[in-house]
Protein backbone atom coordinates (compact mmCIF):
# COMPACT_ATOMS: atom_id res chain seq x y z
CA UNK A 1 0.00 0.00 0.00
CA UNK A 2 1.51 3.31 -1.10
CA UNK A 3 1.66 5.91 1.64
CA UNK A 4 2.38 8.90 -0.56
CA UNK A 5 1.15 9.99 -3.97
CA UNK A 6 3.88 9.50 -6.58
CA UNK A 7 2.77 12.61 -8.45
CA UNK A 8 2.27 15.25 -5.75
CA UNK A 9 4.02 13.70 -2.76
CA UNK A 10 1.09 14.24 -0.38
CA UNK A 11 -0.25 11.37 1.76
CA UNK A 12 -2.58 9.24 -0.31
CA UNK A 13 -5.09 9.18 2.54
CA UNK A 14 -5.39 12.96 2.65
CA UNK A 15 -6.95 15.28 0.12
CA UNK A 16 -8.20 14.65 -3.39
CA UNK A 17 -5.81 12.99 -5.80
CA UNK A 18 -8.22 12.84 -8.73
CA UNK A 19 -6.08 15.25 -10.73
CA UNK A 20 -3.02 13.12 -10.01
CA UNK A 21 -4.79 9.98 -11.17
CA UNK A 22 -5.90 11.74 -14.33
CA UNK A 23 -2.31 12.49 -15.25
CA UNK A 24 -0.73 9.21 -14.19
CA UNK A 25 -0.58 7.92 -17.77
CA UNK A 26 1.48 10.93 -18.81
CA UNK A 27 3.76 11.51 -15.85
CA UNK A 28 6.38 9.17 -14.42
CA UNK A 29 6.42 8.94 -10.63
CA UNK A 30 8.17 11.93 -9.06
CA UNK A 31 7.84 11.17 -5.35
CA UNK A 32 8.73 7.98 -3.53
CA UNK A 33 5.51 6.22 -2.48
CA UNK A 34 7.22 5.06 0.70
CA UNK A 35 8.74 8.28 2.04
CA UNK A 36 7.69 11.15 -0.31
CA UNK A 37 11.28 12.04 -1.18
CA UNK A 38 11.62 13.63 -4.62
CA UNK A 39 13.11 10.94 -6.83
CA UNK A 40 15.71 11.23 -9.57
CA UNK A 41 13.79 10.30 -12.72
CA UNK A 42 15.11 9.48 -16.17
CA UNK A 43 12.66 9.10 -19.02
CA UNK A 44 13.68 7.15 -22.12
CA UNK A 45 11.76 6.61 -25.37
CA UNK A 46 10.20 3.40 -24.11
CA UNK A 47 10.32 3.62 -20.35
CA UNK A 48 11.38 5.42 -17.21
CA UNK A 49 13.38 4.84 -14.05
CA UNK A 50 12.95 6.59 -10.71
CA UNK A 51 15.47 6.42 -7.87
CA UNK A 52 14.83 7.22 -4.23
CA UNK A 53 17.93 7.72 -2.10
CA UNK A 54 16.33 5.68 0.67
CA UNK A 55 14.28 3.06 -1.15
CA UNK A 56 16.19 2.40 -4.35
CA UNK A 57 15.15 2.36 -7.99
CA UNK A 58 11.94 1.40 -9.72
CA UNK A 59 11.38 1.32 -13.46
CA UNK A 60 8.55 0.78 -15.87
CA UNK A 61 6.71 2.09 -18.85
CA UNK A 62 3.59 4.08 -19.53
CA UNK A 63 1.34 1.08 -19.79
CA UNK A 64 2.28 -0.17 -16.35
CA UNK A 65 1.23 3.13 -14.83
CA UNK A 66 -2.24 3.22 -16.31
CA UNK B 1 -16.31 30.16 -27.90
CA UNK B 2 -15.84 29.91 -31.63
CA UNK B 3 -18.78 31.13 -33.64
CA UNK B 4 -20.33 29.41 -36.59
CA UNK B 5 -19.33 30.65 -40.02
CA UNK B 6 -20.89 30.75 -43.44
CA UNK B 7 -20.25 27.97 -45.95
CA UNK B 8 -17.57 28.37 -48.56
CA UNK B 9 -17.90 31.23 -51.03
CA UNK B 10 -15.62 32.51 -53.76
CA UNK B 11 -13.93 34.82 -51.24
CA UNK B 12 -13.88 32.34 -48.41
CA UNK B 13 -10.48 31.80 -46.82
CA UNK B 14 -10.54 28.06 -47.49
CA UNK B 15 -11.44 28.63 -51.12
CA UNK B 16 -8.55 31.07 -51.36
CA UNK B 17 -6.28 28.59 -49.59
CA UNK B 18 -7.22 25.86 -52.05
CA UNK B 19 -5.99 28.01 -54.92
CA UNK B 20 -3.04 29.63 -53.16
CA UNK B 21 -1.67 26.83 -50.98
CA UNK B 22 -2.85 23.61 -52.57
CA UNK B 23 -2.39 24.61 -56.19
CA UNK B 24 0.55 27.02 -55.99
CA UNK B 25 2.27 25.93 -52.76
CA UNK B 26 2.26 29.42 -51.29
CA UNK B 27 1.61 29.62 -47.56
CA UNK B 28 -1.14 31.74 -46.10
CA UNK B 29 -0.52 35.28 -44.88
CA UNK B 30 -0.92 36.24 -41.22
CA UNK B 31 -4.34 37.70 -41.94
CA UNK B 32 -5.40 34.53 -43.72
CA UNK B 33 -4.10 32.29 -40.93
CA UNK B 34 -6.03 34.43 -38.46
CA UNK B 35 -9.18 33.95 -40.55
CA UNK B 36 -8.62 30.18 -40.57
CA UNK B 37 -8.14 30.13 -36.81
CA UNK B 38 -11.49 31.85 -36.42
CA UNK B 39 -13.43 29.30 -38.45
CA UNK B 40 -16.22 27.62 -36.56
CA UNK B 41 -16.32 23.98 -35.59
CA UNK B 42 -18.81 23.44 -38.41
CA UNK B 43 -15.91 24.10 -40.82
CA UNK B 44 -13.35 21.98 -38.99
CA UNK B 45 -13.77 18.85 -41.09
CA UNK B 46 -13.47 20.89 -44.29
CA UNK B 47 -10.39 22.65 -42.93
CA UNK B 48 -8.66 19.44 -41.88
CA UNK B 49 -9.44 17.89 -45.24
CA UNK B 50 -7.81 20.76 -47.10
CA UNK B 51 -4.76 20.70 -44.82
CA UNK B 52 -4.42 16.98 -45.50
CA UNK B 53 -4.62 17.55 -49.25
CA UNK B 54 -1.90 20.20 -48.95
CA UNK B 55 0.31 17.86 -46.96
CA UNK B 56 -0.18 15.04 -49.49
CA UNK B 57 0.42 17.33 -52.46
CA UNK B 58 3.56 19.07 -51.20
CA UNK B 59 5.05 16.56 -48.75
CA UNK B 60 3.69 13.17 -49.77
CA UNK B 61 2.21 10.32 -47.77
CA UNK B 62 5.32 9.40 -45.74
CA UNK B 63 5.48 10.12 -42.04
CA UNK B 64 8.78 11.00 -40.39
CA UNK B 65 9.10 9.18 -37.08
CA UNK B 66 11.39 10.41 -34.32
CA UNK B 67 12.41 9.49 -30.80
CA UNK B 68 13.86 11.91 -28.27
CA UNK B 69 15.72 11.69 -25.00
CA UNK B 70 16.95 14.10 -22.38
CA UNK B 71 20.72 13.86 -21.82
CA UNK B 72 20.67 16.50 -19.11
CA UNK B 73 17.43 16.94 -17.20
CA UNK B 74 16.43 19.76 -14.85
CA UNK B 75 18.43 22.52 -13.21
CA UNK B 76 18.11 24.89 -16.16
CA UNK B 77 18.96 28.51 -15.31
CA UNK B 78 16.32 29.89 -17.70
CA UNK B 79 12.76 30.75 -16.70
CA UNK B 80 10.65 29.41 -19.56
CA UNK B 81 7.31 29.48 -17.75
CA UNK B 82 6.03 26.26 -19.28
CA UNK B 83 9.03 24.16 -18.32
CA UNK B 84 9.30 21.75 -15.40
CA UNK B 85 13.08 21.68 -15.88
CA UNK B 86 13.71 25.28 -14.89
CA UNK B 87 15.71 25.52 -11.68
CA UNK B 88 13.80 28.68 -10.85
CA UNK B 89 10.50 26.93 -10.11
CA UNK B 90 9.37 24.54 -7.37
CA UNK B 91 9.07 21.65 -9.78
CA UNK B 92 9.30 18.00 -8.71
CA UNK B 93 11.77 17.36 -11.54
CA UNK B 94 15.28 16.75 -10.19
CA UNK B 95 18.51 17.13 -12.11
CA UNK B 96 20.00 14.06 -13.74
CA UNK B 97 22.51 13.28 -16.48
CA UNK B 98 22.15 10.37 -18.83
CA UNK B 99 25.33 8.36 -19.29
CA UNK B 100 26.64 7.13 -22.64
CA UNK B 101 25.22 3.58 -22.34
CA UNK B 102 21.87 5.16 -21.52
CA UNK B 103 22.06 7.37 -24.61
CA UNK B 104 22.88 4.40 -26.80
CA UNK B 105 20.01 2.41 -25.29
CA UNK B 106 17.62 5.30 -25.98
CA UNK B 107 18.81 5.42 -29.59
CA UNK B 108 18.29 1.67 -29.89
CA UNK B 109 14.76 1.96 -28.52
CA UNK B 110 14.09 4.67 -31.08
CA UNK B 111 15.60 2.73 -33.98
CA UNK B 112 13.52 -0.31 -33.04
CA UNK B 113 10.37 1.66 -33.90
CA UNK B 114 11.58 2.25 -37.45
CA UNK B 115 12.29 5.90 -36.71
CA UNK B 116 14.75 7.80 -38.87
CA UNK B 117 15.38 10.56 -36.35
CA UNK B 118 16.85 10.52 -32.87
CA UNK B 119 17.15 13.81 -31.01
CA UNK B 120 19.44 14.40 -28.04
CA UNK B 121 18.04 17.17 -25.83
CA UNK B 122 19.46 19.08 -22.86
CA UNK B 123 17.82 21.52 -20.45
CA UNK B 124 20.39 24.29 -20.62
CA UNK B 125 20.72 27.91 -21.70
CA UNK B 126 23.46 26.68 -23.97
CA UNK B 127 25.95 23.83 -23.85
CA UNK B 128 29.15 24.01 -21.82
CA UNK B 129 32.31 22.01 -22.54
CA UNK B 130 31.10 19.08 -20.44
CA UNK B 131 27.84 18.79 -22.34
CA UNK B 132 29.50 19.15 -25.73
CA UNK B 133 31.89 16.37 -24.71
CA UNK B 134 29.01 14.17 -23.59
CA UNK B 135 27.16 14.75 -26.85
CA UNK B 136 30.25 14.03 -28.91
CA UNK B 137 30.89 10.78 -27.04
CA UNK B 138 27.23 9.84 -27.29
CA UNK B 139 27.10 10.38 -31.03
CA UNK B 140 30.26 8.34 -31.54
CA UNK B 141 28.83 5.50 -29.44
CA UNK B 142 25.50 5.56 -31.27
CA UNK B 143 27.28 5.48 -34.62
CA UNK B 144 29.28 2.44 -33.43
CA UNK B 145 26.13 0.55 -32.43
CA UNK B 146 24.89 -1.74 -35.22
CA UNK B 147 21.29 -1.61 -33.99
CA UNK B 148 21.13 2.13 -34.70
CA UNK B 149 22.82 2.00 -38.09
CA UNK B 150 22.13 5.02 -40.23
CA UNK B 151 19.74 6.79 -37.89
CA UNK B 152 19.85 10.57 -38.24
CA UNK B 153 21.02 12.31 -35.10
CA UNK B 154 19.60 15.68 -34.17
CA UNK B 155 20.38 17.85 -31.16
CA UNK B 156 18.58 20.42 -29.04
CA UNK B 157 21.05 22.02 -26.67
CA UNK B 158 19.82 25.59 -26.33
CA UNK B 159 21.56 28.67 -27.64
CA UNK B 160 24.86 28.09 -29.39
CA UNK B 161 28.03 29.99 -30.13
CA UNK B 162 29.40 29.93 -33.65
CA UNK B 163 32.15 27.54 -32.50
CA UNK B 164 29.55 25.16 -31.05
CA UNK B 165 27.49 25.31 -34.23
CA UNK B 166 30.57 24.41 -36.24
CA UNK B 167 31.44 21.61 -33.82
CA UNK B 168 27.97 20.04 -34.02
CA UNK B 169 28.01 20.28 -37.81
CA UNK B 170 31.40 18.57 -37.84
CA UNK B 171 29.99 15.79 -35.63
CA UNK B 172 27.44 15.11 -38.36
CA UNK B 173 24.39 16.44 -36.51
CA UNK B 174 22.01 16.81 -39.39
CA UNK B 175 19.25 18.84 -37.75
CA UNK B 176 19.19 21.23 -34.82
CA UNK B 177 16.08 21.99 -32.79
CA UNK B 178 15.66 25.36 -31.18
CA UNK B 179 12.06 26.41 -30.71
CA UNK B 180 10.99 30.03 -30.81
CA UNK B 181 8.12 28.71 -28.64
CA UNK B 182 5.57 31.43 -29.37
CA UNK B 183 4.91 34.63 -31.29
CA UNK B 184 7.56 37.28 -30.93
CA UNK B 185 4.98 39.63 -29.39
CA UNK B 186 4.21 37.05 -26.67
CA UNK B 187 7.70 35.73 -26.01
CA UNK B 188 8.46 38.20 -23.22
CA UNK B 189 5.48 36.85 -21.27
CA UNK B 190 6.84 33.32 -21.50
CA UNK B 191 10.58 33.82 -21.03
CA UNK B 192 12.41 36.73 -19.37
CA UNK B 193 15.96 35.38 -19.17
CA UNK B 194 16.70 35.60 -22.87
CA UNK B 195 15.11 37.04 -25.96
CA UNK B 196 13.36 35.83 -29.08
CA UNK B 197 16.15 37.44 -31.09
CA UNK B 198 18.83 35.45 -29.23
CA UNK B 199 17.06 32.26 -30.21
CA UNK B 200 16.71 33.44 -33.79
CA UNK B 201 20.44 34.12 -33.93
CA UNK B 202 21.21 30.49 -33.09
CA UNK B 203 18.85 29.38 -35.85
CA UNK B 204 20.60 31.65 -38.34
CA UNK B 205 23.99 30.12 -37.51
CA UNK B 206 22.59 26.59 -37.66
CA UNK B 207 21.25 27.13 -41.16
CA UNK B 208 24.43 28.78 -42.39
CA UNK B 209 26.44 25.81 -41.09
CA UNK B 210 24.38 23.49 -43.29
CA UNK B 211 22.33 21.78 -40.60
CA UNK B 212 18.59 21.47 -41.04
CA UNK B 213 16.55 23.88 -38.93
CA UNK B 214 13.90 22.50 -36.58
CA UNK B 215 11.89 25.26 -34.95
CA UNK B 216 8.42 25.18 -33.48
CA UNK B 217 6.64 25.99 -30.30
CA UNK B 218 3.95 25.35 -27.76
CA UNK B 219 0.29 26.21 -28.20
CA UNK B 220 -1.86 27.17 -25.24
CA UNK B 221 0.50 29.43 -23.29
CA UNK B 222 -1.94 32.33 -23.02
CA UNK B 223 -1.30 33.63 -26.51
CA UNK B 224 -4.18 35.22 -28.38
CA UNK B 225 -5.50 33.81 -31.64
CA UNK B 226 -3.90 36.79 -33.36
CA UNK B 227 -0.56 35.86 -31.83
CA UNK B 228 -0.98 32.27 -32.93
CA UNK B 229 -1.39 33.54 -36.49
CA UNK B 230 1.60 35.82 -36.00
CA UNK B 231 3.68 32.87 -34.85
CA UNK B 232 2.72 30.75 -37.85
CA UNK B 233 3.97 33.33 -40.33
CA UNK B 234 7.06 34.12 -38.28
CA UNK B 235 7.96 30.44 -38.47
CA UNK B 236 7.19 30.36 -42.19
CA UNK B 237 9.55 33.29 -42.72
CA UNK B 238 12.35 31.17 -41.23
CA UNK B 239 11.70 28.45 -43.82
CA UNK B 240 12.37 25.70 -41.28
CA UNK B 241 12.86 22.12 -42.36
CA UNK B 242 10.71 20.97 -39.45
CA UNK B 243 8.17 22.55 -37.13
CA UNK B 244 7.33 20.57 -33.99
CA UNK B 245 3.90 21.45 -32.61
CA UNK B 246 3.59 21.05 -28.87
CA UNK B 247 0.51 21.65 -26.76
CA UNK B 248 0.96 22.94 -23.23
CA UNK B 249 1.14 20.30 -20.54
CA UNK B 250 0.55 22.33 -17.36
CA UNK B 251 3.49 21.28 -15.23
CA UNK B 252 3.32 21.26 -11.42
CA UNK B 253 5.31 24.08 -9.86
CA UNK B 254 5.58 26.18 -13.01
CA UNK B 255 3.80 29.51 -13.54
CA UNK B 256 1.52 27.74 -16.01
CA UNK B 257 0.53 24.84 -13.77
CA UNK B 258 -3.09 26.01 -13.55
CA UNK B 259 -3.51 26.80 -17.24
CA UNK B 260 -6.22 24.87 -19.05
CA UNK B 261 -5.25 22.26 -21.58
CA UNK B 262 -6.05 23.46 -25.10
CA UNK B 263 -9.42 22.20 -26.34
CA UNK B 264 -9.14 19.45 -28.94
CA UNK B 265 -10.94 21.28 -31.78
CA UNK B 266 -8.81 24.37 -31.18
CA UNK B 267 -5.65 22.29 -31.32
CA UNK B 268 -6.74 20.62 -34.56
CA UNK B 269 -7.67 23.96 -36.10
CA UNK B 270 -4.21 25.24 -35.19
CA UNK B 271 -2.52 22.21 -36.73
CA UNK B 272 -4.38 22.72 -39.99
CA UNK B 273 -3.75 26.48 -40.00
CA UNK B 274 -0.01 25.91 -39.53
CA UNK B 275 -0.03 23.43 -42.41
CA UNK B 276 -1.66 26.04 -44.61
CA UNK B 277 1.04 28.53 -43.60
CA UNK B 278 3.83 25.99 -44.07
CA UNK B 279 2.83 23.74 -46.98
CA UNK B 280 6.24 22.12 -47.53
CA UNK B 281 7.55 21.80 -43.98
CA UNK B 282 7.80 18.67 -41.88
CA UNK B 283 5.04 19.34 -39.34
CA UNK B 284 5.50 17.17 -36.31
CA UNK B 285 3.13 16.16 -33.53
CA UNK B 286 5.16 16.65 -30.35
CA UNK B 287 4.50 16.97 -26.63
CA UNK B 288 1.03 17.33 -25.19
CA UNK B 289 -0.93 15.73 -28.02
CA UNK B 290 -1.99 12.81 -25.84
CA UNK B 291 -3.42 15.12 -23.17
CA UNK B 292 -4.94 17.58 -25.63
CA UNK B 293 -6.23 15.31 -28.36
CA UNK B 294 -6.34 11.75 -27.10
CA UNK B 295 -6.24 8.82 -29.53
CA UNK B 296 -9.03 9.99 -31.84
CA UNK B 297 -7.67 13.52 -32.05
CA UNK B 298 -4.24 12.20 -32.94
CA UNK B 299 -5.75 10.43 -35.93
CA UNK B 300 -7.60 13.56 -36.94
CA UNK B 301 -4.35 15.50 -36.75
CA UNK B 302 -2.59 12.96 -38.94
CA UNK B 303 -5.42 13.49 -41.42
CA UNK B 304 -5.27 17.26 -40.93
CA UNK B 305 -1.79 18.31 -41.98
CA UNK B 306 0.64 16.50 -39.70
CA UNK B 307 3.34 14.44 -41.44
CA UNK B 308 5.75 13.62 -38.62
CA UNK B 309 5.45 12.31 -35.12
CA UNK B 310 7.44 11.78 -31.95
CA UNK B 311 6.83 8.24 -30.79
CA UNK B 312 7.22 6.91 -27.28
CA UNK B 313 8.01 9.14 -24.36
CA UNK B 314 9.05 12.77 -24.25
CA UNK B 315 11.68 14.44 -22.07
CA UNK B 316 9.96 14.41 -18.70
CA UNK B 317 6.48 13.22 -19.65
CA UNK B 318 5.26 9.94 -21.02
CA UNK B 319 3.68 9.39 -24.41
CA UNK B 320 1.50 6.54 -25.43
CA UNK B 321 3.33 3.33 -26.40
CA UNK B 322 5.20 3.68 -29.71
CA UNK B 323 3.42 0.64 -31.10
CA UNK B 324 0.06 2.39 -30.71
CA UNK B 325 1.25 5.18 -33.01
CA UNK B 326 2.81 2.75 -35.47
CA UNK B 327 -0.46 0.82 -35.58
CA UNK B 328 -2.31 4.08 -36.18
CA UNK B 329 -0.07 4.89 -39.15
CA UNK B 330 -0.68 1.43 -40.58
CA UNK B 331 -4.43 1.86 -40.26
CA UNK B 332 -4.20 5.25 -41.95
CA UNK B 333 -2.09 3.77 -44.78
CA UNK B 334 0.69 6.23 -44.05
CA UNK B 335 4.13 4.70 -44.66
CA UNK B 336 6.97 5.53 -42.32
CA UNK B 337 9.69 7.48 -44.04
CA UNK B 338 12.64 5.20 -44.73
CA UNK B 339 16.20 6.00 -43.75
CA UNK B 340 17.39 6.42 -47.32
CA UNK B 341 14.65 8.85 -48.27
CA UNK B 342 14.23 12.54 -47.78
CA UNK B 343 10.95 14.34 -47.58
Amino acid sequence: MDTYCVRCGAPTGEGDHAACRARVAYDPPRYCPGCARRMVVQVSPSGWSARCSAHGEVAGNAQELV
Amino acid sequence: MTTSTEPSTATDVLAAAREQVLERGEGLSQQQVFAVLQLGEDRLTELLGLAHEVRMRWCGPEVEVEGIVSVKTGGCPEDCHFCSQSGRFESPVRSVWLDIPGLVEAAKQTAATGATEFCIVAAVRGPDARLMSQVRAGIEAIRAEPATAGINIACSLGMLTQAQVDELAAMGVHRYNHNLETARSHFGSVVTTHTWQERAETLRMVREAGMEVCCGGIMGMGETVEQRAEFAVQLAALEPDEVPMNFLIPQPGTPYEDYDVLAGPEALRTVAAFRLALPRTVLRFAGGRELTLGDLGAEQGMLGGINAIIVGNYLTNLGRPAQADLDMLTELHMPIKALNETL
